[in-house]
């Protein structure tokens, strides 16, 4: 007989699981322990939330299922803002949680919560195992929930009792996954798929929409054969920035709130709109009447409930992004004559790119630029949530796919350093840089004990304005510069990371910058950069909330 | 905006109903009548829920629904000839022999059955459609009553068409 914990491991390993970022407790103590000498990597972090940030970050990093593990009650609890964050943007993780024993379940013992229950809408599916036996059967099911079809987190809660319960040593996982709720559709509709190219041949002004579908299906290739081949105009979501080289002729670069002039006008204008692995967000649409309003929108999904769920299609195609753009590629006989469209996109480009101010102030977005001129579309930047977030997403050229990972749907402060833990695990040997605020480095600067500990070489950009300057930004603009609690006290941060063991330096001048970027990326181990940027720098475009994606304000020209 | 009767196959398994009812308030629908219970293929539950909304809105209940690992299949009865029943269960205020009398009269138009004769009340049981039911509760409004309850709609397609699974 074997223990369920050790079953646990097992399955754990036959899933190829090499990493689990986690924090110990009472009940997962049985975990634990055959944890400590099983070929598995466990990586401490300093709190839970942070675990699963860093499994969030691994899996969107490589690809593959991130793992966290927690204790029972606050542990568990703590990983909930990290498993929102993940089902928001669909990323794969299996989040493990300790549970009190199962006699003890529902008596409000000592760090008991529900978590299956407060997970429920968070999670792509839940477990609450209550038989060791089953500890095989529901590894296998939860990583396959998780990464295939849309994917998802999936967690399981295994009560102490089943962790320590015997299993027969000869059992064995199911051969096949047997689940009947679960088919998710793979292949476009043939007769969908000709409908959309002959909509695609007819169109004079077509444009793709393509967001963090894209990366999910590892479909990049097949996306720039498509615009190419078709010759279409292409822009991306926050989600989808990479899936199209950045400096791509094709790419209008992010729509949306902030998104850029040429990209907004596009959608406006356009008469045929191909949406791929998308979900018409909020920060995407703006007022959603006005979102492309002349035109027929085709939208490519595999979760058929996106399509129709917030703007009214005329043709979906539900399917994964990579097999339907491949069975689009080979099915087209003729495209659409787009040549006057291409130019007239090309000109807004042109005349409208993200600008700002660069004059001698240590201004943001020339660090963005430095940093992406220095890094050559090589490495992960990871992002915190917020001005940060927007300035590197107008400024920083991406050339790849899950070269970018940052907390899209969720918006979650503090999501970006302990993403970036998880990123250096999924690919050791690449540059890893989190470009923070100084607010949202506050949220997980507790990792800093993390990087130090297990040297992970991740560089921290805190583009430090000492306010919560998005929110600072809305209050100046709709809010009568009322600053309402936005103002952060100025912190060393550079002190911060020398207590914890991490070097860092801090940088107040425009022509220092581009060393100090040297400096922390040629540096073997971690490195915090305290930029002390412009405070009320804003980021510019910007369409008011409520207002039609083409209401900008800040669109200027250079 | 029209009644959408939804016929949802799932898992017999603990929480299925929490998972289902949790999705429709967390993306505000309304649930006007829900029934559950074991059905026909061991292991399966069949959840029989009524939804109001416009076409947009129950296609995105289905879809959503159908989300659900849990959920095996869904589908919309409205769209069919179906069955549709409800039960009740009424305690009503018979306090004379003439309102005994009244009542049970009502009751044999009704095809309502007498289920519990007390000294002062009796219990009427009736099955039937919404309508049916609830011209009934009206009738028997008059003599007092003294409580009511109602099962959620369930429903079955008529002839030999069957809601089974395969998703």
């Amino acid at each position: 007989m074997k223990t369920g914990a050790r079953t646990l491991i097992e399955a754990l390993q036959r899933e190829g699981v090499d990493t689990i970022f986690g924090y110990p407790g009472g009940v997962v103590l049985p975990i634990y322990d055959e944890l400590y000498d099983s070929s598995i990597r466990h990586i401490l972090v300093r709190h839970e939330q942070a675990a699963a940030h860093a499994a969030d970050g691994y899996a969107r990093a490589s690809g593959r299922v991130g793992v966290c593990l927690a204790t029972s009650g606050p542990g568990a609890c703590n990983l909930v803002t990290g498993i929102a964050t993940a089902y928001m943007d669909s990323i794969p993780i299996v989040a493990l949680t300790g549970q009190v024993p199962t006699a003890l379940l529902g008596n409000d013992a000592f760090q008991e919560s529900d978590i299956t229950g407060i997970t429920m809408p968070i999670t792509k599916h839940n477990y609450l195992v209550k038989n060791a036996a089953d500890i095989d059967r529901v590894v296998k099911e939860a990583f396959y929930i998780a990464g295939t079809g849309r994917p998802g987190p999936v967690l399981i809660d295994l009560p102490k009792d089943v962790s320590t319960g015997e299993v027969d040593e000869a059992s064995s996982p199911p051969a096949a996954i047997s689940l009947r709720g679960y088919q998710p559709t793979y292949e476009g509709h043939v007769r969908q798929i000709d409908k959309a190219l002959d909509l695609i041949a007819e169109a004079e002004r077509p444009l793709v929409y393509a967001g963090g579908g894209v990366i999910l299906s590892g479909a990049s290739a097949e996306l720039r054969e498509f615009i190419e081949t078709a010759a279409i105009p292409v822009t991306t979501t926050l989600m989808g920035l990479g899936a199209i080289p950045g400096d791509h002729p094709l790419n209008l670069g992010m729509l949306g709130m902030h998104g850029t002039a040429a990209a907004n006008f596009a959608v406006t204008e356009c008469d045929l709109l191909v949406a791929i692995g998308v979900r018409f967000d909020d920060r995407v649409t703006g007022k959603i009447e006005a979102f492309a309003p002349n035109a027929r929108i085709i939208h490519i999904d595999i979760d058929p409930a996106e399509i129709g769920k917030n703007k009214k299609v005329d043709l979906p195609i539900v399917g994964d992004v990579g097999r339907v753009l491949r069975a689009m590629l080979a099915r087209m006989k003729k495209r659409g004559d787009t040549a006057n469209w291409v130019n007239r996109t090309g000109t807004w480009k042109a005349q409208f790119p993200p600008a700002y101010r660069d004059d001698d102030r240590l201004r943001p977005q020339y660090i963005i630029q430095q940093l992406s001129d220095l890094m050559k579309g090589e490495g992960i930047v990871v992002s915190e949530v917020g001005q940060n977030q927007m300035w590197t997403a107008l400024y920083y050229c991406f050339r790849k796919p899950r070269s970018w990972i940052t907390s899209g749907g969720l918006g979650t402060m503090g999501y970006g350093f302990p993403a970036a833990i998880g990123a250096h695990f999924a690919r050791p040997g690449e540059t890893v840089v989190d470009v923070a605020g100084d607010g949202s480095f506050q949220m997980n600067i507790q990792e800093l004990a993390t990087v130090a500990h297990n040297n992970i070489p991740v560089k921290v950009v805190i583009l430090n304005n000492m306010y919560l300057g998005m929110v600072r930004q809305w209050q100046e603009l709709f809010y009568e510069r009322r600053y309402a609690y936005t103002e952060l006290s100025p912190v060393d941060f550079v002190k911060v990371a020398n207590a914890y063991g991490v070097e860092g330096m801090r940088v107040e001048e425009k022509a220092d910058v581009r060393g100090a970027l040297e400096t922390a990326l040629s540096h073997d181990g971690p490195f915090v950069l305290d930029f002390r940027i412009e405070r009320e720098e804003n980021v510019f475009p910007m369409v008011p909330a409520g207002a039609a994606i083409n209401e900008m304000i800040g669109v200027r020209n250079p | 905006m029209t009644s959408h009767t939804l016929s949802v196959l799932v898992e017999n398994r603990a929480g299925v109903l929490s998972r289902v009812a949790g999705m429709f308030s967390r993306r505000g629908f309304n649930i006007e009548s829900l029934a559950v219970g074991t059905c026909e293929e061991p292991g399966m539950s069949r959840i029989t829920i009524v939804v109001n909304g416009d076409d947009a809105v129950v296609e995105q209940v289905m879809k959503q629904t159908n989300k659900i690992i849990d959920v095996i299949k869904v589908s919309d009865l409205t769209e069919h000839e179906s069955v549709e029943r409800e039960l009740a269960l009424i305690k009503v205020a018979a306090e004379t022999g003439a309102a005994r009398a009244e009542i049970m009269q009502i009751a044999n138009i009704f095809r309502a059955q007498i289920v519990d004769v007390g000294t002062r009340t009796l219990v009427l049981q009736v099955a039937g459609d919404t309508d049916k039911i609830e011209a009934l509760e009206k009738l028997l409004r008059q003599y007092g009553i003294k409580e009511l309850v109602r099962t959620g709609k369930v429903a079955l397609l008529r002839g030999s068409k069957t809601v089974k699974t395969s998703k």
